[in-house]
């Protein structure tokens, strides 16, 4: 049986105005697997993933999730795209005036109609799965950013959305938090089978947890790689590719 | 056997033996959609038919997140309430991390805050209430050392800033000040002469407008308006700029940070507000020229020339004295709550309002002591 597509995109165009980042991408993202979109800094990476989730409308071409196309459809089936996905924003956007636990059951809250006592026990679950046990009462200001991070990643898993989404999860995290990180997201991706893409630039995490990965450039303002980082960083044939995975500067 | 049953995507079957066990078969999926009627479902089951112990047979589960575990947690302690026992049957390995790393372990209670006794929130209060006191009179101390030192110095005034908030508290508010100035004046025209037509004494309208205007109500109205345009948008800026730690940075780079943020904004009012208020004070007096000219038969020449007999220069200045006062204050309030934030967005809108409110009362609660001691005075 092949895997489901759940992200089509194809021929996609991005920019701002007449600022054109990238220009007609296409790849998909299979059900159940890690992709990684790195690059370099400016290429895109992050202007990707906000047309990915719908933040911001494509200039052409299409972006279809589990089947639905976003940018093109009516206000009922883009709820229902939203209910699919959790994201992970690079500064976790939990809201300061709400203790961790309240984060988390909001989405719990608004979109089931599980009893207050159950809303508790779940969300003491899925505190407990991010290892952040005996944190609840405790505001987003009160505790590290690792933790900030994956009181985040608790809230953006709340419904268990099918696709979870992750702008640079590791950015300003410590090697050994963002190793537990990584471990998290393979955990996660392993119990629960969700898609995880993930917007990042650094190595260690792009080898220890991708499935399979795109890279993109600035230059030439599309994919010039795709597959499994392991095999790109000895057998890509582009020397820039080579180079980024190596770590290695031009000359 | 009741043969197999749907909720959603989920299939189930009880089966029930004579000493009281009952057994439930589940098959499909078991996650957000459909936990809640089943923890429902299952729960009423419970109650009615009070089972000695209760088997959960997930063999044919294919998928089971934490939503499922939760339905799981609740069974149990259904169970446990009812002093019955609870078994898991065939789960297989991810359903049993699932259950693990979600912890069917204890966990405590959410432990609840409890509003903490009257005295200690009193006391709380008139610490908090201290510090506060505290804080504005170093910071009124940190913006006198600012101003001297801008003064001694004049080449570390930022000109640019002071021009800039120059215009963005002055410029930009003349609109809206000359606008309700008018209006103030053609209310007060309008509501005096109804008394004074009475005894045909139409023409001290001109003096009673004009006297009030600008003595009280143009550098209160002014101030205010001001207070609600600039105040508040000191205090957010400030506010804003220490929470993503741009006040940091001022101080590491070697910025003093009431002299690089306070001192154009307060010196950019203190300038502007008085001119503001000369304004105020012109709109509101051919605000009341409009009742006299077109209502009260008045000419407008006798309308101004009773307008300059009644005013004298003291009037003026003392309007233009207090409304400099006033911006003093309004700016030195913006700037002080916003340095006074701490913690997120929700912090920011606070010290807004605060800044407005307190201005607002700084700026009636001087003008009474002027009002006073004025009073004794003559």
């Amino acid at each position: 049986m092949e895997t489901h597509k759940i992200i089509q995109v194809r021929d996609l165009t991005v920019g701002y105005g007449t600022d054109i980042i990238l220009e007609n991408i296409s790849f998909d993202v299979l059900e159940g697997e890690i992709f990684i979109v790195l690059g370099g800094s400016g290429c895109g990476k992050s202007t990707l993933l906000k047309h990915l989730i719908g933040l911001i409308p494509p200039l052409s071409g299409q972006i279809r999730i589990d089947g639905e196309d976003i940018s093109n459809c009516n206000e009922t089936t883009f709820k229902n795209i939203l209910r699919k996905i959790g994201v992970l924003y690079q500064s976790t956007a939990l809201f300061g005036s709400m203790t961790i636990a309240e984060n988390v059951s909001l989405p719990i809250k608004e979109y089931t109609d599980l009893p207050q006592k159950s809303v508790e026990t779940l969300v003491k679950m899925k505190l407990n799965m991010v290892n952040l046990k005996g944190y609840e009462n405790h505001l987003p200001s009160e505790i590290s950013g690792g933790m900030r991070k994956r009181a985040g990643l608790a809230r953006a898993m709340a419904l268990n959305p099918k696709i979870l989404f992750f702008d640079e999860p590791s950015a300003g995290l410590d090697p050994v938090t963002s190793v537990e990180l990584d471990n998290l997201i393979i955990h996660l991706n392993k119990s629960l089978g969700t898609t995880m893409v993930i917007v990042t630039h650094e190595l260690q995490s792009i080898f220890n947890v991708a499935h399979r990965v795109i890279m993109l450039d600035k230059q030439t303002k599309g994919i010039i790689a795709e597959g499994n980082p392991k095999h790109l960083k000895d057998h890509s044939e582009n020397p820039f590719v080579r180079n980024f995975f190596n770590r290695k500067s031009e000359n | 056997m009741d043969g197999f049953k749907d909720i959603q995507s989920c299939q189930y079957e009880i089966s029930e033996s004579n000493n009281g066990e009952i057994t439930i078969y589940l098959q499909g999926r078991i996650d957000s959609t459909n936990a809640s009627q089943m923890i429902e479902l299952f729960g009423s089951l419970i109650k009615d038919r009070r089972p000695v112990s209760l088997n959960v047979d997930l063999k044919k589960v294919t998928y089971l997140d934490d939503f499922g575990a939760l339905v799981l947690v609740e069974l149990k302690d259904m169970m446990t309430a009812a002093k019955g026992q609870f078994n898991l049957k065939n789960a297989r390995e991810e359903v049993l991390f699932i259950l693990n790393s979600g912890g069917l372990a204890e966990t405590p209670p959410l432990i609840k805050v409890r509003p903490p006794s009257m005295f200690i929130r009193f006391g709380d209060a008139i610490l908090k209430f201290a510090a506060d006191v505290k804080y504005q009179i170093s910071f009124v101390g940190s913006v006198c050392l600012a101003f001297v030192y801008s003064f001694l110095h004049p080449k570390t005034l930022r000109m640019d800033d002071t021009l800039l908030y120059m215009q963005k508290t002055g410029v930009d508010a003349i609109p809206i000040v000359g606008m309700i100035s008018f209006m103030m004046g053609l209310i007060m025209a309008f509501m005096s002469s109804v008394q004074l037509q009475m005894f045909g004494a139409n023409i001290y309208v001109a003096s009673l407008v004009s006297l009030a205007m600008t003595r009280e109500l143009g550098p209160i109205m002014t101030a205010i308006v001001v207070a609600g345009r600039s105040g508040s948008s000191f205090a957010s800026e400030i506010g804003t700029m220490k929470i993503s730690e741009e006040v940091d940075a001022l101080f590491t780079m070697g910025f003093d940070p009431t002299r690089y943020l306070v001192v154009p904004k307060i010196l950019a009012s203190v300038i502007v507000v008085p001119i503001l208020t000369l304004f105020s004070d012109v709109f509101a007096i051919l605000g009341g020229m409009a009742v006299g000219v077109f209502m009260l038969d008045l000419t407008a020449n006798a309308y101004i020339l009773q307008t300059l007999k009644t005013l004298t220069l003291f009037d003026i200045l003392l309007g233009i004295f207090k409304s400099g006062v006033f911006a003093l204050l309004i700016s030195w309030i913006g700037c002080l709550r916003g340095f006074r934030v701490k913690g997120g967005a929700a912090a920011v809108g606070q010290a807004t309002t605060s800044a407005v409110v307190s201005s607002i009362f700084l700026i009636i609660a001087f003008d009474s002591i002027v009002a006073v001691i004025l009073t004794y005075l003559s």
